[in-house]
């Protein structure tokens, strides 16, 4: 404000003219051509996604067909096949990868199951106010930090822990669920719950009312009307959620890592100590294909599905 | 303008880095012959429990160099962690037998004069120049700490007392047993079936032929439904012991000296099969930044109030002989428990860490190579 009543304000406002027109110009060529617009906006971030993103991949893929010196643990840049002979050959490795996708299925499934009668509820029942604290519900836990809530699980499922502590006192058996898989799949549901609750909701929030309407008066009881409109328009929502709660249990190792029993290893796992262990980090990016595989083929069933026009 | 004095000072940043190090040390045939002004900082890579603020914060006091330590879990993370970057990122690591060979002739740490160190010359004479840290006169760091790796187990849960490893191997204590999660446990497993298993003829148990070595890993195949978990850090094995999820394991002193002051009812043993165990030394990173401030830390930690200190925490057997009277004065008694300044006899009773490779000295290099044994380990877990 006091800059304009300075009255040099005015003067220099007149050698702008030409710049003026030039902006004009510019927005006349940006107007006649979209494409140009477009390109323009997109550009920072693709280069960022290309360089950053996709160049690092690449560099991952490649380094998977060298190999490690055994004794110096230095990179040997001789091309073979060496570590993907290991992966197929070897059952342990195989039986890592099918525990890794078998429990990230499991906690896909689990959260699909709890997390759609809640956002039913919080789309279709709760009031307005309501509905404001159904959110906060599900978005607090996210404050607070995800190993935070790791720990807590480890405190509440030990041997002398919160859980049995409350069963022994209503005269019930010790449960046994630390250090084992069941704790590894119940803490992966717990923490990624939000992430299937979210796009669900979205979905059946923008079911439109008259469709049920619709479906009530031609005859539909609430069962065939639930199953025949209001749940395949909030697929799409599901699927969404999915792609969330499946890939971040895909990738993760540090659930696994803290809660996880004596066989209990993810993918995750082996990458984390091929790298920070035996520094062989050929092996490692061998491995890491093996999610981005089961990961393109999900996105591609998913997008059959109809997830993305969910998101 | 702004272009020009970045230059300047990175010119000077650069002046002064290449500077230092030669002001600082004094060479003569590539060893240093004193110890010059400290560079205010010392990163190391250490066990859990060798950097405490009852020795560190006194040593920056008197030197002004900051210590900043990483905690590794394994020798395999050690060594790793030392080659990582370039190998400049740490200036030294608290290695063990099983690793200090490996970064030797990986050429990742360089030889030290233990001339500047005055206490090294009341070391107990097996630490002067072992195997694992001096080759052919060449000493690759400080000997520090030894002791063996022992049974722990909860003194109410598991009764009677053990007195033998075979403990860990019963079904008695199904899903209550914790080791580490370490290639090396197999030496365990090897030491135990030589005495338990004589025909396979076991006599050094980081030297086995296919033969031995399946049957240690047949051994911990059979362990690993028994097992609560592989523990990675010495607080993992804390924790299990602290919530009662395991009662008995493979330990280091240190978690036993650590349950005992939060008050759990724990004991630890050397079975009568013995132990595996450690014998550290402090070596110093070939790319070491701050190599004043790493000698200053050699000088520190072999003193005998801070070898005492240090052994009296952790639960091991400092190696300067000096330290055993301070021992005794910290805690009446401990010179003896842990064997301080322990004949030649006893150390020898100890199988230390050390790496397996393929020449075990028969002539025929048909024993297991360090590799296999991480191969193993790795498909052992699953």
């Amino acid at each position: 404000m006091a800059a304009s009543l300075d009255p040099a304000e005015g003067l220099t406002a007149r050698p702008g003219r030409p710049l003026r027109a030039a902006r004009l110009r510019l927005s006349g060529f940006f107007w006649r051509h979209r494409w140009a617009k477009g390109l323009l906006l997109l550009a920072p971030p693709l280069l960022a996604f290309g360089l950053v993103y996709l160049s690092s991949l690449v560099a991952l893929f490649i380094s998977a067909f060298w190999t490690v010196n055994p004794f110096t643990t230095d990179i040997e840049h001789i091309w073979n096949l060496g570590n993907f002979r290991t992966l197929i050959d070897s059952s342990a490795y195989r039986t890592i990868a099918l525990r890794t996708i078998g429990i990230a299925s499991a906690v896909t499934l689990t959260d699909a199951v709890l997390a759609f009668p809640f956002a039913y509820f919080m789309a279709r029942v709760a009031s307005a106010r309501g509905r404001t604290f159904l959110f906060v519900a599900v978005l607090l836990p996210l404050w607070s930090s995800y190993l935070v809530r790791v720990y807590i699980w480890r405190l509440i499922l030990d041997q002398d822990g919160v859980l049995n502590w409350m069963l022994n006192k209503l005269g019930l058996p010790d449960q046994h669920l630390a250090y084992t898989n069941y704790a590894v799949w119940l803490i992966f549901s717990y923490v990624w719950l939000p992430f299937m609750i979210l796009p669900v909701y979205g979905a059946l929030e923008r079911i439109p009312h008259s469709f049920i309407e619709a479906s009530r008066d031609l005859g539909a009881g609430g069962f065939a009307t639930f199953r025949r409109v209001v749940l395949p328009l909030a697929l799409p929502g599901v699927i969404a959620g999915s792609i969330f709660t499946f890939s971040l249990t895909l990738g993760d190792y540090v659930t696994p890592l803290l809660a996880g029993g004596a066989s209990s290893q993810f993918i995750g796992n082996v990458v984390y100590s091929s790298v920070g262990i035996s520094n062989d980090v050929p092996f490692a990016a061998a491995f890491a294909t093996v999610p981005l595989l089961v990961m393109a083929l999900y996105l591609t069933i998913a997008r059959r599905l109809g997830a993305f026009e969910a998101m | 303008m702004i272009r020009i004095r970045r230059a300047h000072v990175l010119a000077a940043a650069l002046a002064v880095a290449l500077c230092v190090p030669a002001a600082g040390i004094s060479s003569g045939n590539g060893l240093p012959t004193s110890i010059g002004k400290g560079e205010g900082q010392l990163n190391l890579v250490a066990w859990e429990g060798y950097t405490q603020p009852q020795w560190v914060t006194p040593f920056t006091k008197a030197t002004g160099c900051k210590v900043n330590a990483k905690y590794a879990g394994s020798s395999d993370e050690m060594v790793t962690l030392m080659r990582q970057g370039g190998g400049s990122q740490y200036d030294m690591v608290s290695a063990s037998g099983d690793a200090s060979l490996r970064l030797i002739y990986g050429k990742d740490v360089q030889p030290i004069n233990v001339n500047l160190i005055p206490d090294y010359k009341n070391f107990i004479p097996a630490l002067k120049s072992p195997p694992h840290n001096t080759i052919k006169g060449v000493h690759y760091g400080l000997s520090l700490q030894w002791g063996p790796n022992t049974l722990l187990y909860n003194t109410q849960k598991v009764k009677p007392a053990p007195t033998s490893w075979s403990v860990i191997y019963s079904k008695k204590y199904k899903g209550k047993v914790t080791v580490p999660d370490n290639p090396i446990q197999i030496a365990d497993a090897a030491l135990y079936l030589s005495k338990t298993k004589t025909s396979l003829g076991i006599t050094d148990p980081y030297e086995l032929d296919q033969t031995q070595f399946n049957a240690a890993i047949a051994l911990l195949k059979a362990q690993k439904p028994l097992i609560k978990k592989y523990w990675g850090l010495a607080s993992d094995e804390i924790d299990l012991f602290k919530n009662g999820d395991a009662v008995v394991g493979a330990a280091w002193p240190y978690q036993t000296n650590t349950l005992i002051a939060a008050k759990v009812p724990v004991k630890d043993l050397i079975p009568k099969e013995g132990a595996t165990g450690w014998a550290d030394t402090w070596m110093l990173s070939s790319h070491a930044k701050h190599p004043n401030c790493a000698y200053m830390w050699m000088k520190w930690v072999s003193t005998p109030k801070v070898q005492a200190e240090q052994a009296l925490f952790f639960g091991e057997t400092p190696a300067n002989t000096k330290a055993c009277a301070v021992m005794n004065k910290l805690s009446p008694g401990s010179a003896a428990q842990y064997h301080c300044g322990a004949s030649a006899a006893y150390f020898n009773s100890i199988k230390f860490w050390k790496t397996p490779i393929a020449d075990c000295g028969n002539g025929k290099k048909d024993c297991m190579d360090y590799t296999q044994w991480q191969q193993a380990w790795t498909q052992l877990k699953g």
